[in-house]
């Protein structure tokens, strides 16, 4: 599981550099969401533009990590796929996280 | 299955653990395409059978060694049936779980991290049927790919 992250003052980027995120790598997801956090940031913009698929499994792991990020930094997330946008659909967790259609969406929202 | 034109069909076998199941699922999205399923409707298919291989991963094999899982899918007009075949244990009361997921309006460290599988499955199939035959799990899952969903 590969991921990269940002930090711009508050903000932090992680981003996901993976076409999925299912239950073959959930849990090295979650490990690794922890590894990247920044004890400093507000909010967490988790880009997903290059996952094309994720389960319940990876849908999990992605709640998992907003929890692990603690109650002072909120969990965002960007650039979802139709199929990936559809599970949070689905499950009701588009109404528990903000959902943008891009990273540059996500951070022009973050400015006002 | 019945089927008054051209069936096409697909048959894929894999061993039942995570690694596994996790390129099973990413070949067999491939192959529905090539077999003329709609993209429209290869996302929701996708979503349905990548969580009943998942659950035959991790509750059937769960506690015996992991053999093979075969996806059968035969695509007719509008409708696609899929078989999944399993030797694991059958499942609990020989029933489908009803799937009923945990609320999603409670706090942070409350919300739920999984229960989803069988309520996608059952928010995206038009039909679902469970049998337990000589040893073998089969479950049967349908399509119909002129719902708009």
């Amino acid at each position: 599981m590969a991921l990269s992250s940002t930090t711009t003052g508050e903000t932090q980027v992680i981003t996901v550099h993976c076409d999925r995120i299912d239950a073959a790598m959930a849990i090295q997801f979650k490990e690794d969401m922890r590894a990247q956090s920044d004890a400093g940031a507000s909010r967490v913009i988790l880009d997903l533009s290059t996952v094309e698929f994720i389960d319940s499994s990876g849908l999990g792991a992605i709640v998992a990590s907003m929890k692990q990020l603690g109650d002072g930094c909120r969990l965002d997330l960007a650039g979802l796929h139709p199929v990936v946008e559809k599970v949070f659909r689905l499950t009701r967790m588009d109404t528990v996280f903000k959902l943008f259609t891009s990273l540059d969406d996500a951070l022009t929202a973050g400015m006002d | 299955m019945a089927c008054n034109g051209d069936m096409e069909c697909l048959d894929l076998s894999f061993q039942a653990i995570d690694a596994r199941a996790s390129t099973g699922i990413a070949l067999l999205g491939t192959r529905l395409t090539e077999l003329g399923v709609p993209t429209h409707r290869a996302g929701d298919i996708k979503i349905a059978l990548a969580e009943a291989i998942n659950n035959v991963v991790e509750h059937a094999y769960a506690d015996i060694p992991p053999a093979a899982i075969r996806v059968k899918c035969c695509l007719c007009r509008d409708q696609l049936e899929v078989q999944i075949l399993d030797t694991g244990n059958p499942m609990p009361g020989l029933q489908v779980p009803d799937g009923v997921p945990a609320s999603v309006e409670t706090t942070r460290q409350n919300l739920p991290e999984g229960g989803f599988g069988w309520f996608l499955i059952r928010q995206l199939t038009s039909e679902i049927r469970y049998e337990r035959q000589e040893g073998r799990n089969l479950l049967f899952l349908r399509f119909d790919l002129t719902d708009m969903s």
